[in-house]
């Protein structure tokens, strides 16, 4: 079919015709992998651009002989409309695999973009069409590059990424030269032999070539490993090794790159490579600090700006690499440290909102970048002029393999009796596997010189080698992981009790380890930790009250509670808006969550908003680098807690004192509220004889029933209030019950309709953050809290969900 | 070099055998424990509290009371030494041993369990086998103690939450009668199943003899 609308449309010339074409058959070609749906969805995506081409129609050109009717100047759009165009196509099949998942289970995303690049390539090379100019050199390390990094540094696991520093650092630094060097030269020797009919390629170019191919890029092994959770020590190594070992690939390949020019070289020369391998090394790191110190400081006076918030973050971290970048230390260092430096302090000082965008675009920055440069690997594969010697290829393919399992082997046993948690065979062989090679390493051959006399030889051989890895190794990865069953770890434990015994355990080691005297990281931690509470919290944070990991988690536990109560039983109370169920409700009042000053508010959603990114930071340590951290795990896990709390709460089966005197309906009333609101107001209506301050007692006694669903909001009362009574006085609630309830009803809607979208999983960050605006809305005075942390023009204007709830809230 | 050294080299032995530490880690922990004793041959509580780097840690008196614990001294007994020997120490020291490639599934299970245990007896500090409300509470607050602005009540709330997840956890089907008493040793293992304890609860004890990070009491 598409052959047919090629041959008729043939005799246009234009390109963006040609692309568009392209869109057209690649889109029917990934069709046929595909089941039936994609057919009409992706057409009718496509179509708009049928009105594209005439688009340029009413802008007609002055011109000086008659006035045209229909002019066009498609040289003055070219870049970036062909641009443009490339993205939609990358986007779109992406949007195509995604629809089947399960083709992205066992084949990574990046075999798929290839694949479909080698179709498009495919047909430009039949209708003779030249690859676009678009990856140069400049383009790739000033615009792809930086976005993918910055990516990788963001969203960098923190802790495990610290407890594992030395490793990391070994693999990457120590290791790429291994790999590089052994390659380098056994490829030169291989070039001694006449037989291959290589024997000009000489040292420098085998080590240029050599420090290309070393860059391991574990995109594929790190989505495997994700899924299998794999233990965190071997994921946050090739995590680790992945991102850094572009830094020094970099480095070595500039330095090569260099040394390939030169006609001799000396052994000074070797030395001051070395030099200045530690100075582009180290000075890319002091600058990535400082860099994210800066931003971090920044931060903290962006509260007037919300709207240009997020913008810092890209800024300052692309300055930093841009500088890095002009005085040719490593930019890729800079940038990464800069995210990592400014990540924590940043997302303290923004909104919640402002930190779910940064999130959002570094993702989708990367992801494009990523997308398109596996995409234009599949393109230049077909289009470019290869010159193919078998011999070379075979052996870059044979070295490559070799010299990393090699290199893991050799390393691993040099770092594993400085390692507490030693590395297993197992562990070695998926470090070792996990090697696959992929952007970073078709990027920089790609951008050659053309002063090498075999770079087509190069690119050809490293396209052989990124094929390889990424379809052999790539798609054999997740059977052999599985099979060897590499020691695996729960990753997704978010209980507040783990949260305890973690803490616990970590102030046990570090005491222990004072006590006998010696000082492990625990110890290094502990400082830091010290330093940064007592003057850098102080200096980059707007508010910088130190919270315990403990309690903001139990923050974040109750405020999803408390978002699923409303859920659940909002809806009930306004559907029965009668008096009955008001006077019954102001019995309810009792309830804490309803026991809100303003004031408290503000500062608990303050709060709240703050600790729901620690949190998050540390629950989403594994990334996925093709997709958003999401807190759907955690997400499940409270849903199923509360279900079940649900079920199975009793506040009295729960208690201090055993013998207390309360009646067993009485008890399962005063539970009720956590469960169905609805019965509990049956049960009420139907019971009118309880005494009231039996009621108040029973429900109002925190500290017994202390469930997650109740009370855990007065808890957080008290957190910032802390005058407040141990047992708040039931009586004092009364008076806010009215205006609280008139305020329930009027966030019920909002707060439910994000929750059907949560089951949309690939959302999750979206829907939470839209959860807490929801949750955010539930309180009277809209424009009251936290006038200086949160902007009320964007609130009004900004959010659909904002509007929604106040013209509901004035509907009721 | 055997000879410079004050006490007989068999001593040693038998400390290797019981609690797996090797020769070279056991002469440091010596080294250590007679800085902290003062050259005598126990150890009292006092002699703990002093250690000035102890004095920031928020659990510190949960830490200290662990030494002389005697559950966790592998035999069977209650109650707690009013001062401890070398012995008692290294026993105590033990739990902290990080697996090595050479353990098995089973040593590390049961190195595992070692160190619930040892958690569980430290939050467990009337013996009864259960963590009770009481002292459920007691060891968050004394985990919040250094957090500042959090007050009791905060920690009390956690705790309770805690204890309800527990208890939901475990008794999934309780009855509106029943009453959890508290964390059995059974419920405490359920509830950190997923925890990696025998790769996480540990302390790289030195092997080198000369050992650079004695130098501060």
């Amino acid at each position: 079919m598409e052959r047919f609308a090629l041959s008729v449309e043939k005799t246009k010339t234009w390109v963006f015709c040609m692309i568009f074409l392209l869109l057209c058959c690649t889109t029917g070609k990934c069709e046929l992998k595909e089941p039936k749906p994609t057919d009409s969805g992706i057409f009718e995506t496509v179509k708009p651009f049928d009105s594209g081409i005439e688009e340029p129609q009413p802008f007609p050109e002055e011109e000086y002989g008659n006035l045209p009717v229909f002019t066009m100047d498609y040289a003055r759009i070219q870049i970036p409309f062909e641009f443009t165009l490339w993205v939609l196509l990358a986007s779109f099949s992406k949007i195509g695999f995604h629809i089947y998942q399960k083709i992205t289970i066992w084949i990574p995303e990046s075999c798929l973009l290839i694949a479909i690049g080698l179709i498009v390539g495919a047909i430009m090379h039949s209708v003779k069409e030249e690859p676009p100019a678009v990856l140069t050199s400049n383009v790739f390390f000033l615009y792809m590059l930086p976005p993918i990094i910055l990516d990788s540094g963001y969203f960098m696991p923190t802790r495990p990424f610290f407890e594992n520093i030395g490793t990391v650092l070994w693999y990457a630094v120590v290791g790429t030269l291994w790999n590089s060097i052994g390659i380098g030269l056994s490829l030169f020797a291989i070039c001694q032999f006449e037989l291959f009919e290589v024997q000009d390629i000489n040292l420098q170019e085998n080590l240029l070539f050599a420090s290309i191919i070393s860059a391991v890029d574990p995109v594929a092994a790190l989505n495997v490993f994700d899924d299998v959770g794999v233990n965190e020590q071997i994921y946050i190594v090739i995590f680790g090794e992945g991102l850094f070992n572009d830094a020094v690939t970099v480095v070595l390949y500039s330095m090569f790159a260099f040394l390939a020019d030169m006609p001799s070289i000396s052994s000074t020369d070797v030395f001051l490579g070395v030099a200045r391998f530690l100075v582009v090394g180290i000075g890319g790191v002091l600058f990535g600090v400082l860099f994210g110190f800066v931003a971090a400081f920044t931060s903290r006076f962006t509260s007037r700006v919300r709207e240009i918030e997020p913008l810092f973050v890209f800024m300052f971290s692309y300055l930093a690499y841009l500088v890095a970048e002009l005085f040719a230390i490593s930019s890729i260092m800079a940038i990464i440290t800069c995210a990592i430096t400014m990540k924590y302090y940043v997302e303290e000082n923004v909104s919640q909102r402002s930190c779910t965008t940064i999130r959002h675009v570094v993702k989708m920055l990367a992801t494009v970048s990523e997308t398109l440069i596996f995409f234009f690997l599949g393109v230049v594969t077909i289009t470019t002029d290869h010159e193919w010697n078998w011999a070379y290829v075979m052996f870059t393919l044979l070295f490559a393999f070799l010299w990393r399992g090699l290199g893991i082997l050799v390393l691993t046993q040099i770092v594993n009796p400085l390692r507490t948690i030693r590395f297993s065979l197992k562990d070695q062989f998926g470090l070792a596997y996990g090697g696959l090679r992929g952007a970073i390493c078709f990027a920089l051959a790609f951008t050659l010189g053309d002063n090498i006399n075999r770079k087509n030889l190069f690119v050809t051989a490293s396209i052989a080698l990124i094929l390889f890895t990424v379809f052999v190794q790539g798609i054999s990865i997740r059977p052999i992981v599985e099979y060897i069953k590499i020691r695996r770890t729960n990753k997704d434990l978010n209980t507040i009790n783990v949260e305890i015994h973690t803490r616990t355990m970590e102030h046990l080691i570090c005491g222990v380890e004072d006590l006998c005297g010696q000082w492990g990281h625990y110890y290094w931690k502990d400082k830091f930790k010290k330093f940064n509470d007592r003057i850098l919290r102080r200096i980059l944070l707007r508010d910088n009250t130190a919270e315990s990991s403990i309690v903001s988690l139990y923050k974040k536990l109750e405020l999803q509670n408390a978002i699923e109560l409303f859920d659940t039983s909002m809806g009930d109370i306004s559907a029965v808006p009668s008096i009955v169920s008001l006077s019954d409700e102001k019995k309810e009042a009792t309830r804490p969550k309803k026991k809100f000053k303003t004031g408290d508010i503000l500062k608990m959603h303050d709060i709240l908003a703050k600790n729901m990114y620690k949190i998050r930071q540390r629950t989403t340590a594994f990334t996925n680098k093709y997709s958003l951290p999401d807190d759907s795990r955690t997400r499940e896990i409270l849903i199923r807690r509360h279900a079940s709390i649900r079920r199975s709460l009793r506040a009295e089966s729960f208690r201090e004192q055993p013998a207390q005197n309360i009646s067993k309906s009485l008890r399962y009333y005063s539970l009720q509220p956590g469960g169905s609101l609805e019965s509990a107001l049956s049960l009420r209506r139907r019971s009118p004889a309880i005494p009231e301050e039996d009621l108040l007692r029973s429900s109002g006694a925190s500290p017994r029933s202390s469930s997650r669903s109740l009370i855990p909001m007065t808890r957080l009362n008290t957190i910032t209030e802390q005058t407040s009574p141990k047992e708040p006085p039931a009586a004092a609630a009364h008076p806010l019950a009215m205006e609280n309830r008139s305020s329930l009803r009027g966030r019920k809607a909002p707060v439910a309709t994000p929750r059907r979208h949560s089951s949309n999983r690939a959302d999750e960050d979206e829907v939470f953050s839209e959860n807490q605006a929801g949750a955010e809305e539930q309180h009277p005075p809209p424009q009251g809290w936290v006038p200086e942390n949160r902007d009320p023009g964007l609130n009004e204007a900004g959010n659909p969900l904002l509007r929604q709830s106040s013209q509901r809230s004035w509907r009721t | 070099m055997g000879a410079t050294q004050t006490r007989p080299e068999p001593q040693y032995q038998d400390l290797v055998e019981d609690t797996g530490f090797s020769l070279e880690q056991i002469k440091n922990l010596h080294k250590r424990f007679e800085q902290l004793s003062g050259n005598a041959d126990t150890i009292s509580r006092e002699n703990l509290e002093r250690i000035p780097a102890l004095a920031n840690n928020p659990i510190k008196t949960q830490i200290i009371e662990a030494f002389f614990d005697k559950r966790n001294q592998h035999g069977n007994e209650l109650g707690s030494y009013e001062a401890i020997g070398f012995k008692e120490f290294l026993m105590v020291m033990s739990h902290f041993r990080p697996p090595t490639l050479r353990t098995t599934e089973e040593e590390k299970e049961a190195m595992r369990e070692e160190k619930v245990r040892f958690l569980f007896n430290m939050h467990d500090t009337d013996g009864d086998g259960k963590i009770t409300l009481q002292e459920y509470r007691r060891v968050v607050e004394e985990l919040l103690s250094k957090s500042g602005t959090i007050g009791q009540e905060a920690a009390r709330a956690i705790a309770d939450a805690a204890m309800l997840e527990v208890a939901s956890t475990n008794v999934p089907n309780m009855g509106p009668d029943d009453f959890y008493e508290g964390i059995t040793f059974e419920h405490f293992q359920q509830i950190l199943k997923g925890l990696e304890m025998e790769s996480r609860m540990h302390i790289r004890f030195l092997d080198a003899s000369a050992a650079h990070g004695f130098c501060r009491k």
